[in-house]
């Protein structure tokens, strides 16, 4: 397993195959849905059978569970069935005021010491799907401590927004870049939207690169044949790697020094060239670069 | 626990088990698997177990098996009982 | 590896006293020499077309004889039913079955079976009901299943003695010269013919096409054709020429097959120049997909492929990614054309392809081969013959032969096939002996035979999923959860015999 986000797939709760074979496809994270890949009838049966695959296997991946939206009759057993389980995180859809997050998190806290488990261990990922939502984003991002990411919904964003679906997203344009804004801010991961026509490769690639340009770090796939394409535009080049480890070079010998200023090819290296450098490195590692 | 009516859970898809739970006096396991000469033996105690543990002495369990990991027939078993002890909403 | 007191209770069977059990792929060292022929003498001007009935009578056909068919023609052939029909009529019984390969088409011939027509049985694989008649023990004696190489090593040294080989011929003169490119039935490669086109006493070419003039493409010559005989079909054409495999959609298997790809560029057995072979199957054909694209990025091609051939393999040749390729069968219409057509692409025996006992098998040449498996055990002995329950659905085939040839085996298996995991500690029959097995690759992880330390070294710090055999048994079995074992009948009902001859393995009975 690796430290990394890059990829977040979802794998629907109620089908048993799908669940035991989801850690195979290199995903650095998969997402258990009880949320919309379920229809509701069945959600009492995913419910169980996440509770039970959880409890006996492990996928050697991060794994987070994406409950339904609190204005369900579902919310609330999701919660108290998935928190003992200590999955790396809930996702909780319709992310829209910062008082959803802390209603959560207090919801959790108490799951957590109903269980013995140290408070705070299960972390949350915020989907926000509205307007509403996306207006608040910073607020969302930046309401309880458990938070490590924020992500666009864009299905039912484009619903609450009356908007035209466009092939290349233009639409959902202002929505990204303010959500990825509001990551940064907030220190969060950005996680960008789930491209849902999986079989336009080429579409799907552009879409990704584009993402990374506004800043997004982690994509939502659903389709296994997604989950390589994120990780070759993701990971680094290798004259990205190159320039990571002369950054790294130069700061350990200034640390060694004591020196106070330190440069590389007469440009000042700051701290967050030196986290950007070292991401950059674990990055490759995980890729199976030679560093 | 005595059930109140009949319930299903799970489907005839590859890797899942329809269970199907009937009331009735005492507990019985009707199986039908695919893999049921090296895993009959198996689900059957899977099955006995999960209605023990939910206090049910009595139920007609029925299974049918397609290759069904021991964690998912215990999850359908346990979402069969629980549906079948559910009072219908008026 | 196999049990004394079963081979003690094989050399108790009458023709089977000197079976010896296998003791390693390359144990054997033969004396000796190749079997030898009736010597046939032929005025100019004589005929060879003749009725099926007229040529049993000419070629002396009696009880207990061995006959032999090859299966190029798949599961379209209709040339066995039609000669032991034929002989069935006559009375003629208890004889020997030889065929390279029996498939569920064959089915057909049961009757034939029940009425004690054939007796006995030698062929590579076996499956549907003739399998069931073979492990109901409804033989004279247990069945012998063979590699091709294997086969071919038989009949040249003798040890299988064909009397009369019919040929299923696509297209055949008036003189006897026969190819399998042409026809209406065309099947292309007739490798598995061309052993007993060579050594049996008598050759009988079974054709829907025959010609006036002589052919131009020859594969087998008229001097090894005793009689021919003419019919309206030899069999049907679309359960021949299978449309084209298609590369495999299955997300799980693409992953094994992504795998497999990057665990051979990681080798030095990826090279310009290279020789491989890539099995049959979705998977194959999808690790091929893969390994292609890594050949364009690095420039290479490989000097020569080997092995059943199919629209992928004449893609790659036709782009000059393979240079020649040396093709024993041929499984759809673009390979069956190709090698009418393209002199680059090359018609061999069975002989010339796996048998260990010659000069040099072209399995020798290969670099690396990727195979598949029913079965592997934690010792790498794998199983391509029976399931799990020890049922035959499968054939050894040329899989021992390309796992022996090749500096570098690979398997491509899924590590559970539904809740029934197929690593075991045990396979239920051995096939491929663990000695000649490298590299296991399953959607959960890769492991690599410790025999093989420097393949193991090669795949360090390439982020490939690589684990103990024992780890991913452990993981199987986690997943499967606790099983009763499968009881085991004692009866044997067939011979696994190894390619040169020694007995690796039983098939048991059901």
């Amino acid at each position: 397993m690796n430290s990394l986000y890059r990829t977040m797939m979802f794998v629907p709760g109620n089908a048993p195959a799908k669940l035991t074979k989801a850690e195979i496809y290199g995903a650095d994270c998969v997402i258990f849905d009880l949320e919309d890949a379920v229809s509701v009838k069945e959600k009492d049966a995913a419910r169980d059978l996440v509770r039970t695959f959880l409890s006996t296997y492990r996928p050697d991946c991060r794994v987070g569970i994406r409950v339904n939206a609190q204005d369900t009759p579902y919310y609330e057993e999701d919660v108290k069935a998935m928190v003992p389980l200590k999955p790396d995180f809930l996702r909780l859809p319709k992310s829209e005021t910062a008082k959803n997050m802390r209603d959560l998190d207090t919801f959790m806290t108490k799951c957590e010491e109903k269980a013995g488990i140290p408070v705070g261990t299960v972390k949350i990922v915020a989907t926000i799907e509205t307007a509403l939502g996306v207006q608040n984003a910073f607020e969302v991002a930046t309401a309880s401590k458990r938070i490590i990411g924020i992500g666009l919904g864009a299905e039912d964003f484009r619903t609450d927004m009356r908007m035209t679906r466009s092939e290349d997203g233009q639409e959902i344009l202002y929505a990204r870049n303010r959500i990825s804004l509001a990551a940064h801010a907030a220190g969060v991961m950005p996680l960008d939207y789930v491209y849902s026509n999986f079989k336009n490769t080429e579409g799907f690639i552009a879409d990704v690169k584009f993402g990374k340009m506004l800043g997004f770090t982690c994509k939502s796939v659903i389709h296994p044949s997604q989950v390589p394409l994120v990780h070759s535009v993701y990971d680094p080049t290798d004259k990205e790697v190159e320039h990571a480890k002369q950054v790294l070079a130069v700061y350990d010998e200034a640390m060694k020094k004591g020196s106070g200023v330190i440069a590389l090819n007469g440009k000042m290296i700051d701290m967050p060239m030196v986290t950007r450098a070292k991401a950059v490195l674990e990055y490759a590692k995980a890729s199976g670069k030679e560093i | 626990m005595k059930l109140i009516k009949a319930a299903m859970a799970g489907t005839l898809e590859s890797s899942d088990v329809m269970v199907t739970v009937e009331p009735a006096e005492d507990l019985t396991i009707d199986l039908e698997s695919n893999v049921a000469q090296q895993f009959g033996d198996s689900i059957k105690a899977t099955a006995l177990k999960v209605a023990k543990e939910m206090s049910i002495t009595g139920a007609s369990i029925r299974l049918i098996d397609h290759g069904a990991l021991d964690c998912t027939i215990r999850a359908r078993i346990e979402t069969a009982i629980k549906r079948a002890l559910k009072e219908e909403v008026q | 590896m196999l049990d004394t007191k079963i081979l003690a209770e094989i050399n108790k069977i009458p023709g089977y006293e000197h079976k010896k059990a296998f003791s390693g792929a390359f144990a054997t060292k033969p004396t000796g020499y190749t079997a030898a022929k009736p010597i046939k003498c032929v005025k100019p001007g004589t005929k060879k077309v003749y009725s099926l009935n007229d040529i049993l009578d000419a070629v002396g056909l009696k009880d207990g004889m061995t006959i032999s068919f090859h299966h190029c023609l798949r599961n379209g052939d209709a040339v066995m039913k039609y000669v032991v029909d034929a002989i069935a009529k006559k009375g003629i019984k208890d004889l020997t079955l030889s065929a390279s390969s029996l498939s569920k088409v064959q089915d057909c011939l049961l009757p034939h079976f029940e009425s004690g027509v054939i007796t006995r049985v030698d062929t590579s694989g076996s499956r549907s009901e003739l399998g069931r008649f073979i492990q109901e023990g409804k033989l004279a004696k247990p069945a012998i299943f063979r590699t091709h190489g294997g086969r071919a090593r038989a009949i040249e040294t003798g040890e299988l003695h064909i009397n009369v080989a019919f040929i299923a011929a696509p297209r055949c003169d008036k003189y006897g010269n026969i190819n399998g490119v042409e026809g209406k039935s065309a099947c292309g490669s007739l490798g598995y013919a061309m052993p007993d086109a060579e050594y049996a006493d008598y050759v009988v070419a079974v054709t829907d096409s025959l010609s006036d003039l002589p052919l131009d493409y020859v594969s087998i010559p008229q001097t090894q054709v005793d009689y021919i005989t003419e019919v309206d079909s030899i069999g049907d054409p679309s359960g021949i020429a299978t449309g084209s495999i298609r590369v495999s959609k299955n997300p799980a298997e693409l992953v094994i097959s992504k795998y497999a790809a990057d665990v051979i560029a990681a080798t030095e057995y990826f090279h310009d120049q290279m020789i491989f072979q890539f099995g049959t199957g979705g998977m194959a054909i999808a690790t091929a997909g893969y390994i292609r694209e890594k050949m364009l990025a690095k420039k290479y091609v490989a000097s020569a492929g080997v092995g059943g051939v199919s629209g992928f393999h004449v893609q790659m040749l036709n782009e000059g990614l393979i240079k020649t390729f040396y093709d024993p069968q041929d499984f759809d219409l673009t390979a069956i054309k190709s090698l009418g057509t393209n002199p680059k692409h090359h018609e061999i025996s069975a002989s010339a392809y796996a048998n260990p006992f010659n000069a040099n098998p072209y399995v020798n040449l290969l670099d690396f081969a990727v195979l598949s498996a029913t079965e592997i055990d934690v010792n790498f002995n794998v199983n391509v013959l029976t399931d799990s329950y020890g049922k035959l659905l499968g054939a050894p085939g040329g899989h021992p032969d390309a796992a022996a040839g090749a500096k570098m085996t690979i398997i491509t298996m899924p590590l559970l096939r539904g809740r029934l995991p197929m690593l075991l500690d045990n396979v239920t029959t051995i096939v491929t002996p663990g000695e000649t097995v490298d590299v296991l690759v399953t959607e959960y992880g890769i492991a690599v035979n410790p025999r093989r330390p420097d393949i193991a070294e090669s795949l360090k710090g390439k982020a490939l999923p690589v684990k103990s055999i024992e780890e991913l048994k452990a993981k199987a079995d986690a997943l499967a959860g606790k099983r009763t074992p499968l009881p085991k009948s004692d009866k044997i009902c067939g011979l696994v015999e190894y390619r040169d001859g020694t007995i690796i393995d039983i098939v048991r009975g059901i």
